[in-house]
């Protein structure tokens, strides 16, 4: 007997509700749009630069202690939090510091780094930094701007890619569903501030990377089947598609779901935040091109007559193994 | 029907081949890295019984290529540099006055007496008591200016000079700025680049990024600061007559003097005077050049007292030749042709452009030209990196497993079919990373194990066409055929369409997020690529022995 994810034959009407379903993306938009602007993202040294520190030793972290060694040197806003990770050893006692860009200050100073480890090290003698990173200010404004050129442009080349392959309202679906998950992974990360870093940047385009491969997927079915059932209406050939294409949706989103939690859980707490995006990012994006994708296609409504591919404006491509 | 010709078959099995072949050095990732080690070792400074043991440990026909750790994994240092380019303008400037004093000087009439002023903006003033003069006194100092080409290839002069008050103000161009930041950043990223060789670590990367900065990344060395200090150092140049050749390193060279190895040949030894006649300090500029028979050549330029010693040396030295030595080693050791008396002079030799070029990158090569502004630092410490690389192979590893697991109970033999897919598929990717020399990075981990995920995607999307095909009642044989056949343009668009954010992704990104894209681009192709032809293949194979009437997907 075969494992299934999902049965034969299924046959769910996925756009009965397909209002309510908008509205609950529409409001989960809102809710992460408001997030953000009330409570911002807890960005990482790449985006406002600072230095962290990663301190390990071999007695229990004692925050408030940390926080009165570094405390005394007046170097601003500093944040101290413990990190605990499964993989870590009775004793490995691993705590990030974190202490914010000088004012004045265009590029990195060593001094401040050298001031902070030598007073940690009177508190707490066998401190290890295991790492320390440093980020000036200069540069952390331009990582932003870079990273919103990537998404921007990753989504755009997206839109032209499949404005070509398939039809315009096909290019406006995918890009809303999106622009969709990158806002409510932007949101999950603002309500649950968690660090936003370099990292997450490349989590939130492969994110995209993969809402779009599901929402290619559903669509080249849903231009198969506008050929093969002509008469039907649209959200008939819609509710097919999907139907047909839900057993593989499932298949690959379990697969790599299974994947993903396994870094989760074992691939060390370095990269558990962008682990995390990119799980986010699957159950968002499978959800998003079934329905927002899918709904928007049929919101604004395709074209139906795809007998003649050739005369179909532009796309030379869009019959090439149909 | 369902056929794949034979050369087909050949190629696609030969890539396979190849790819697990080009693979196979990570299997045996510590051994292969000695080896490696022993190889470079042996080519800089020859042969040790040692060495050569070491290098015995991985055979010479095997390939050798590994998939580098990138900083995040073997632990390093990570340095983003601004060089302050500026710098250099004021003091070309300031070495642009003598010039300046000596030309006006002779027309003492006209333009009165002339005196240097201070100035805060880096520009050369020089005032003239006689303002009248002014206009004969531009024309002689614009009879200083050198023909520069800028980048667009048009032609103008490397000064600016103008009349402020009584005030002649000298500034360097827009094209000689270019020209000059470009030498400096040249300069710069050599002399760091000798700096971090002579510590011999490995691998280094020293990368110029857009138009002043430099990336440095040095795996294990213990922190950033170290890498500072070592960049700091300056380099040592002098210039030292030439006592003798020779070819052992441990003949005695005599009171005073020094032995040392010549930069590019080697087993050839100079034995120098200690005591350097000009030292680098007094070198001020040295370009590559032609002499007058049309060889390459390097011309070189020293201050005032420099020159004094230099001319005096040359004079009293004609015939013998003397050493330009670069960080106790000679770079090359010319024949005094005839007393230099100017303070400039040309080395020639057997040059070749690129090594005049070379040549002259190296003498100005003296110190850093210019001052370096760290804008970026990144230490992480071995055990971090060792840690990451051990939570990586896990995550890899039960991932994997599950994958197969997984697709095993789905589909059954054709599952299992995939996975022997999926199995390649990692072999390739690995292969293809050695091949290029890839960096590895941890969240070029998170790309390969997100490839595991996606990889089978492929697979899946045909299966379950099949599995619809079925469903029609056509032939298995048919059926299979069909659901590549239709599949195919969902798997095409579905991939290209992650690929365009792979590549964004490498354009854009840096340092780890870049390794992130390299293995999810490649991945894509090493996956599509298993999935279209190789689990294609293995179902084939299957399906000409057996023949089944009916297949269950």
């Amino acid at each position: 007997m075969r494992l299934r994810l999902v049965r034969e034959n299924t046959n769910f009407d996925f756009f009965s509700r397909w209002k309510l379903w908008f509205g609950i993306s529409a409001f989960l938009m809102v809710l992460s749009f408001g997030s953000f602007l009330l409570q911002g993202l807890n960005y990482g040294i790449d985006f406002r630069g600072g230095t962290t520190i990663r301190t390990e030793s071999a007695q229990p972290v004692d925050v408030g202690q940390y926080r009165d060694a570094i405390g005394a040197l007046d170097l601003g806003d500093i944040t101290i939090s413990e990190v605990f990770d499964p993989s870590f050893g009775p004793d490995e006692n691993v705590a990030m510091v974190r202490i914010q860009a000088q004012d004045g200050e265009e590029a990195v100073s060593t001094t401040v780094i050298e001031q902070v480890e030598a007073a940690l090290q009177t508190v707490v003698p066998d401190i290890q930094f295991v790492s320390v990173e440093s980020v000036g200010p200069k540069v952390s404004g331009e990582l932003i701007q870079t990273a919103i050129i990537a998404v921007v442009l990753a989504i755009g080349a997206v839109l032209i890619y499949i404005w070509l392959r398939f039809e315009w309202q096909f290019a406006v679906g995918a890009v809303i569903a999106l622009v969709h998950d990158v806002i409510l992974t932007i949101g999950i990360f603002s309500e649950l501030q968690i660090k936003f870093d370099l990292a997450i940047i490349a989590a939130l385009l492969t994110i995209v990377g993969y809402s779009l491969n599901d929402t290619v997927v559903v669509f080249d079915r849903v231009r198969e089947n506008l050929v093969k059932y002509k008469k039907k209406d649209l959200k008939e050939v819609l509710n097919i598609s999907i139907n047909e294409t839900l057993s593989r949706t499932f298949m690959t989103s379990a697969t790599t779901l299974l994947a993903l939690v396994a870094l989760f859980v074992l691939g060390g707490d370095v990269i558990r935040g962008f682990v995390f995006a990119m799980i986010w990012g699957v159950i968002v994006g499978t959800y998003s091109s079934i329905f927002v994708a899918s709904a928007i296609l049929l919101w604004l409504g395709v074209k139906r007559d795809w007998t003649k591919p050739t005369d179909t404006t532009g796309n030379q491509f869009a019959n090439v193994d149909a | 029907m369902l056929q794949i010709d034979l050369w087909k078959r050949l190629l696609i099995w030969t890539t396979v081949a190849v790819g697990l072949f080009l693979a196979l050095p990570n299997l045996f990732y510590p051994r292969v890295e000695q080896h490696n080690d022993a190889v470079a070792a042996i080519e800089m400074s020859g042969e040790t019984p040692e060495l050569v043991a070491r290098s015995a440990g991985w055979p010479d026909f095997l390939p050798s290529g590994l998939v580098n750790l990138g900083l995040d994994l073997r632990g390093g240092a990570h340095l983003l540099a601004e060089v302050q380019v500026e710098d250099v303008y004021a003091s070309r400037l300031e070495a642009l006055w003598p010039e300046v004093r000596d030309v006006l000087r002779p027309e003492r009439e006209a333009v009165g007496t002339i005196r240097l002023q201070p100035s805060e903006d880096g520009a050369l003033r020089v005032r003239i008591s006689q303002p009248e003069g002014m206009a004969r006194a531009l024309e002689l100092v614009r009879g200083l200016a050198q023909p520069v080409v800028s980048v667009t290839g048009s032609l103008s002069n490397d000064l600016d000079v103008r009349a402020e008050g009584a005030d002649i103000v000298v500034t360097l161009s827009e094209a000689e700025q270019t020209a000059t930041d470009e030498r400096t950043m040249q300069q710069s990223l050599e002399i760091i680049r000798r700096r971090i060789d002579e510590v011999g670590t490995r691998e280094p990367t020293i990368q110029r990024q857009g138009s002043d900065r430099i990336l440095i990344q040095v795996p294990g060395i213990g922190s950033a600061a170290e890498l500072k200090e070592i960049i700091g150092t300056t380099a040592q140049l002098t210039f030292q007559p030439v006592v003798g050749r020779t070819d052992d390193s441990n003949s005695a060279p005599g009171v005073g003097n020094e032995v040392l190895p010549s930069l590019d040949e080697s087993g050839v030894f100079y034995i120098l005077e200690q005591a350097p006649v000009v030292s680098g300090e007094e070198l001020v500029d040295a370009q590559p050049a032609f002499d007058q028979n049309g060889r390459p050549a390097v011309n070189f330029r020293f201050n005032p007292s420099g020159a004094r010693k230099f001319g005096d040396y040359t004079a009293a030295n004609i015939g013998n030749p003397f050493a330009i030595v670069l960080d106790e080693e000679v770079i090359s050791a010319p024949v005094i042709q005839s007393h230099i008396p100017g303070g400039s002079g040309i080395i020639t030799g057997n040059f070749s452009v690129e090594e005049s070029t070379q040549l002259a990158v190296l003498l100005r090569a003296g110190a850093l030209p210019a001052g370096l502004e760290f804008l970026e630092e990144r230490t992480i410490g071995p055990e971090l990196g060792q840690d990451s690389i051990e939570a990586g192979r896990i995550a890899t590893l039960v991932a994997f497993v599950g994958v197969l697991v997984f697709m095993a109970l789905s589909y059954g033999l054709f599952g299992m079919f995939a996975n022997i897919a999926l199995i390649i598929n990692i072999g390739l990717l690995f292969g293809l990373l050695s091949l290029i020399g890839a960096t590895l990075t941890l969240p070029g981990i998170a790309g390969i194990v997100l490839t595991v995920g996606m990889a089978v995607d492929a697979n899946v999307l045909v299966f379950e066409r099949i599995r619809e095909e079925l469903k029609t009642a056509k032939g298995p044989a048919r059926a299979i055929e069909l659901g590549y056949e239709k599949a195919l343009s969902a798997i095409v668009d579905a991939n290209i369409t992650t690929f365009i954010t792979a590549v964004i992704l490498f354009v854009m990104g840096s340092g780890p997020v870049r390794g992130f894209a390299i293995t999810l681009g490649l991945g894509i192709m090493t996956s599509v690529f298993t999935a279209i032809f190789v689990t294609r293949l293995l179902i084939v194979i299957w399906f000409e022995r057996r023949r089944p009437k009916t297949i269950e997907v």
